[in-house]
């Protein structure tokens, strides 16, 4: 990988081009970001094509030492690697679902975008802890703004919900990571990853981290910022938001929680799986009464977050491929399904349920795209939802039955939500003059489901190629955890000394 | 080939879905019916093969899918003798009902979809049958879901259509639950999911033990049981039955195809194939046997009492693959095998016969309302009795019958034979026989025979103006002058295309018996037949064999007691079942309302899941975590009214993030001179 600073170069291009766009009319702005989000998709395929499966852990290495400790260190592994592939895949669509929705200050909208862009790639590939956490505090304050200027009615509140609870775990996580760098005498994250951090030291250390990720994840109960800031946000704000915000904080218990702390992550399984199973149950039924297509959707995305981190804990392969695959799949269909909402607000300018209806007659292809993605999320089969539920319940079961149930019980509420609320938007009579009066996709909003429609299909049928790059990445952090690792509840016993030969046998096949 | 007659209809289903309106109507009806009837073709040659003994089990690599571990699968498409049946079923039935819809939906606006909706379904069930994992089976499993949820919505603008699509997608995925961990705990106990190396290593699991929710249990009961859990949500075992009669609510052709032939009958095909696994858990057969006894004698009693036709069919279905099920129980898989391929061929006829029925009398569905049909639509009325003759199992043992009777009586014979809860099974099936009996000539009196009661239905009422073209004043006058029960209106037989479908599923119910029945259900042919693509039990189908005569005869004698009974009620003396009505009110009641089950769901799950949802968001979000919370935390540091005014006033927003910016500044000027 020599020569091109790939890295850098994608987080320079979107720099400018923000710069650029704070100083153009509306039309060239929405043309330059444009321009420059595609332009970083087409490197982040490129180094996805490039990236050496199965050779170093870290690729695309950049280096340069600045002030004081400060280095700019850039790398990725694989997983770094899909989560920058698919904020640069995300990003130029939600350029193109704000082309005509968003009217006022576009040249400050569209830098405001390009910004989150630089920050969202920062965030994943920055290989020192300092410049990690500055992109990761930072992504607030475009969310922020765009909340906050271009946002609904209540945005003020909802902006100021969201950066309260923010900077709750930031602070706490600050601290933990000062206290890291004084203690392993480094900040470079892959040194970091396998020092051995005294475990009394690990215990608080993962209280602060898990302060700051359960907040960004969002895990229940601190939950509650997430639907206000997607009712409140523009459409594209809450595919961004739901697309790849949501997945920093389950990078953060990957990247760090657990390869850095692993006796404090074992000892605090408990926590993650009960707050998993909570959270599944509890915002299911709570998105089953919502009457704002948004706000369901958003906890539904708690839900599905839920799912993740339930995965991750269970430290064996399948459940963390599985969140991985989740935290994709939910990235795109997520942020597809708030497409499906900014679509019909556009045209009715409303977010509530019971004013559509009949969709299926005068807009077809758009109810044929919706149906595909509600289906993706409640995990069919085909689609990228399954793959990674899944994976993750599977490898869930082997942690803990009882949590596999509870988390399982998600595909039933899951259905249920999700085709209430397509049949009450979809279905029925169409009645309304002013629903009527909606007209079908235009090439523009095609243009955005499209590529949103392959990618899941695609990640459902064949999900190799999105697994391959990160499986080293999961065994590394498997064999991290191995020591610290609870056996399961449901494991196998032999009860006859006859059969017990063959039951052990099959009993090690079965277990990582 | 098989890769063919697999993909063909996904094909021809993506091509009329989605180029509906660039190649217009008739072409996709032309494409998705031309590669039915193409996979079709393509699969008799396949199952013939087996039924001569030539046939050979493969399997067909067709994409990587999942790498995860150790957990392993691929899209593959396995082809034994057990496929082979089900390819048969699937794409004869399949091809017949794309043939029929096009008389029977010509009039709907939609058709294009409804062919791709029934094309993307046969898909769905091909990958089922296929499968060489258990996740590939997952995949159709819940393909068929996706299926026929589209299908019962089809008309998507009814209400009860789609309330009704729902409910199936939903109970379905209860079962799903069950199937979902039954896999999660196949693969932690045998360390994959592809089905031939579970079969393989199942017997020597016996006696091992697993831990489940705390407790520990026998492995393969555990196993065995999650995944019956499954099997009960997709073939509406007893409990999760509910979404089965409401699914009528899907066109005819949907209901022979998808509700009677085919996907409800995938959990029977799930135990016969994972058989070598239920054999190794007792415990999991006895609970199989018992549902499927249940369920049988359950709907059979419901069926009793329906006035829709449809509805009745559908209890029928429902008690027919508690059948199968008992069958599997009592360790006869090849007769519950027989039975599903019986039973697709008669009850898909019964099924498209009521649809040329319903389109005959102008989409009137209530009984009541029929009458006396036999001599309009002859064609129809002979279909159903063939379907009749074949599901209530007329024939003479050791001479011949029609197909029913060769699978039935091989299953209550079998269940006999296999002594202990069998022989309770064999008694719940032979009064579900009788009943069985009873409602299918109910329906076929109340339909083709008696007099005409055409004039009270709404539905007649209209068409009859329609056809006269009389405004709403004069209708009343219209119908009494002819005081025959008519109200004036002809019905007319269905047309070809509707027509040859009856005919050929009328071989099928009169011929599939006597033609197959050594294959399916002999010991030694049985064997050959089967070549261990399910558990085959030859001493038990000796046993069965050599019942004594009366068991034999047993069915034939309900039967003839049903039929007299349903003669007796339904033509010599009509007043005899309000008779009955008046002397049993509260049993009547009790089973008109499906033994309230729908009733008791909604007190227990559905009204509790919305009534805490709302507790949970209002108490729950609002109540507690945001007062206690942000709002909370905002109104120690500004003072609650204060607040208030700020948030109008954006004052808050700035200020925050002055904050925000400050952290970071702090956070570097930390960073820099602390370390």
């Amino acid at each position: 990988m020599s020569g091109l600073p790939i890295l850098s170069l994608m987080l320079a291009i979107p720099m400018v081009a923000a710069i650029l766009c704070l100083f153009l009319e509306a039309r060239p702005a929405r043309q330059v970001a444009l321009a420059a989000t595609l332009l970083d998709f087409a490197l982040a395929v490129l180094m996805w094509t490039q990236f050496d499966i199965g050779g170093a852990q870290w690729q695309f290495v950049e280096r340069a030492d600045l002030f004081g400790r400060f280095q700019w260190a850039l790398g990725v592994d694989g997983v770094a690697m899909m989560l920058v592939v698919l904020s640069a895949f995300l990003m130029p669509l939600c350029i193109l679902a704000s082309w005509e929705s968003v009217k006022e200050r576009v040249g400050l909208y569209m830098a405001m975008f390009l910004i989150m862009e630089v920050i969202m790639i920062g965030v994943f590939v920055a290989q020192d802890l300092l410049l990690f956490y500055i992109f990761f505090e930072g992504v607030l304050i475009p969310m922020y703004l765009i909340i906050g200027i271009w946002g609904g009615a209540n945005r003020r509140y909802a902006a100021y919900k969201f950066f309260l609870y923010t900077l709750l775990g930031s602070v706490l996580m600050l601290l933990a990571m000062i206290a890291m760098i004084r203690e392993a005498g480094t900040t470079e994250i892959p040194v970091l990853l396998n020092y051995d951090f005294p475990p009394e030291m690990q215990t608080w250390l993962w209280l602060a981290f898990f302060a700051s990720m359960a907040v960004k994840m969002p895990m229940w109960p601190v939950h509650t910022w997430l639907p206000d800031a997607h009712v409140q946000a523009p459409t594209a704000g809450s595919m961004i938001l739901a697309g790849v915000l949501l997945k920093m904080g389950s990078y953060g218990f990957l990247r760090f929680m657990m390869p850095m702390f692993p006796d404090a992550s074992a000892q605090f399984m408990w926590l993650i799986f009960g707050l998993s199973m909570v959270a599944v149950i509890y915002t299911s039924l709570v998105a089953l009464v919502q009457s704002d297509m948004k706000k369901l959707i958003a906890y539904s995305s708690v839900a599905h977050m839920a799912i993740v981190t339930a995965g991750l804990y269970a430290f064996n392969q399948q459940g963390i491929e599985g969140a991985l695959i989740v935290m994709l799949s939910h990235g795109v269909v997520s942020a597809a399904l708030f497409f499906c909402v900014g679509v019909i607000y556009d045209r009715l300018h409303t977010r509530e349920i019971d004013r559509y209806g009949g969709l299926a007659v005068n807009m077809p292809a758009y109810a044929l795209f919706f149906l595909l993605f509600t289906m993706a999320s409640i995990g069919l089969p085909g689609t990228s939802g399954f793959v990674g539920e899944f994976l993750s319940l599977a490898g869930l079961y082997e942690a803990s039955s009882w949590a596999a149930l509870a988390c399982t019980t998600g595909i039933i509420l899951g259905a249920a939500y999700m085709l209430y609320l397509y049949r009450r938007v979809v279905f029925g009579e169409l009645t309304k003059d002013d629903v009527k009066a909606m007209p079908d996709l235009n090439p523009r909003e095609w243009a955005i489901f499209v590529p949103l429609a392959a990618v899941t299909l695609w990640m459902g049928v064949y999900p190799e190629s999105f697994l391959a790059p990160m499986r080293g990445d999961v065994t590394t952090v498997v064999a991290r955890l191995a020591p610290t690792k609870p056996a399961g509840d449901a494991q196998l016993a032999a009860a006859r000394p006859k059969a017990a030969a063959t039951g052990d046998a099959h009993h090690a096949g079965g277990v990582q | 080939m098989i890769q063919a007659i697999v993909f063909l209809p996904l094909l021809a289903a993506l091509v009329a879905g989605l180029g509906q309106r660039v190649i217009g109507n008739v072409p996709s009806k032309i494409i998705t019916t031309g590669a039915l009837f193409a996979s079709c073709a393509l699969s008799w040659p396949i199952f013939l093969s087996f039924v001569a003994g030539t046939g050979e089990a493969s399997v067909t690599p067709v994409l990587h899918w999942v790498q995860s571990g150790a957990l392993q699968f691929n899209w593959e498409l396995r082809v034994d003798t057990l496929t082979a049946v089900m390819l048969v079923v699937v794409t004869t039935v399949s091809a017949l009902v794309h043939l029929y819809s096009w008389g029977y939906m010509a009039e709907d606006p939609d058709q294009p979809r409804f062919f791709a909706y029934l094309s993307l379904f046969t898909f769905a069930m091909l990958m089922l049958v296929t499968a060489n994992n258990l996740v590939q089976m997952f995949f159709g499993w819940e393909g068929v879901g996706l299926a026929s949820y589209l299908l019962i919505g089809f008309w998507y603008k009814k209400p009860s259509a789609n309330a009704a699509a729902i409910k199936a997608f939903v109970v379905n995925r209860v079962g799903d639950l069950g199937f979902m961990l039954g896999i999660f705990g196949t693969f932690l106990v045998f360390g994959t999911v592809s089905i031939p190396a579970i079969l393989d290593a199942a017997p020597g699991m016996a006696g091992t033990t697993i831990g489940f929710l705390g407790m520990r249990l026998d492995t393969m009961t555990v196993l065995c049981l999650l995944l019956f859990i499954g099997a009960m949500g997709k073939s509406a075992q007893l409990g999760l039955h509910t979404w089965l009669p409401d699914a009528m609510e899907g066109p005819t052709p949907v209901s022979a195809l998808i509700h009677a032939a085919t996907m409800v009958t995938a959990g029977v095909f799930m135990v016969c194939r994972l058989s070598p696994m239920f054999e190794a858990a007792p415990v999991a057969l006895g609970v199989v046997t018992f549902v499927g006894a249940a369920t049988c004698l359950f709907a059979a009693t419901v069926g009793t009492t329906q006035w829709d036709i449809k509805r009745v069919i559908a209890y029928s279905t429902c008690s027919q693959l508690g059948y199968m099920f008992f069958a599997a129980g009592v360790g006869a898989y090849g007769a519950a095998m027989f039975h599903l391929f019986t039973h697709a061929f008669f009850k898909a006829l019964l099924f498209l016969g009521a649809g040329s029925v319903i389109h005959a009398m102008h989409h009137e569905q209530d009984m009541r309302y029929y009458g006396a049909l036999r001599k309009h639509i002859p064609l129809t009325y002979w279909a159903m009795m063939a379907g009749t003759l074949a599901i209530t199992g007329v024939g003479i043992a050791g001479v011949a019958g029609f197909a029913g009777f060769y699978s039935k009586d091989g299953i209550l014979e079998a269940a006999f034979a296999s002594g202990g809860g069998g022989v309770i099974a064999f008694w719940v099936g032979i009064f579900a026989a009788l009943l069985t009996s009873f409602y299918s000539w109910r329906l076929v009196f109340l339909t083709f025979h008696g007099k005409p009661r055409w004039e009270q239905s709404e539905h007649i009422q209209h068409a009859v103006h329609d056809d006269h073209g009389h405004g709403h004043d004069d209708h009343a006058h219209h119908h009494q002058a002819h005081g025959d029960g008519t109200a004036g209106y002809h019905p007319h037989e269905s047309p070809l295309s509707m027509l040859i479908p009856l005919v050929v599923l009328s071989l099928g119910a009169v011929f599939a018996g006597i033609l197959f029945h050594h294959q399916f259900i002999y010991p030694e042919e049985g064997a050959a037949f089967w070549k261990g693509s399910l558990f085959f039990d030859e001493h038990l189908m000796h046993a069965a064999h050599e019942v004594p005569l009366w068991v034999k005869w047993m069915p034939f004698t309900v039967m003839a007691i049903g039929l007299f009974l349903a003669w007796n009620s339904y033509i010599r003396d009509t007043s005899l079942p309000a008779k009955f009505v008046a002397q049993f009110k509260l049993l009547h009641r009790f089973l008109y309302n499906k033994w309230y089950f729908d009733e008791l769901y909604d007190i227990l799950f559905v009204k509790p899941a919305f009534a805490i949802g709302r507790f949970f968001w209002k108490r729950g979000d609002e109540g507690t975590i945001d007062r206690f919370g942000p709002d909370g935390a905002a109104a120690l540091v500004e003072g609650g009214t204060r607040l208030a005014v700020r948030l109008q006033s954006g004052y808050v927003y700035g200020y925050a993030f002055v904050m925000l910016l400050g952290l970071v500044g702090l956070a570097s000027w930390a960073m820099v001179n602390f370390l």
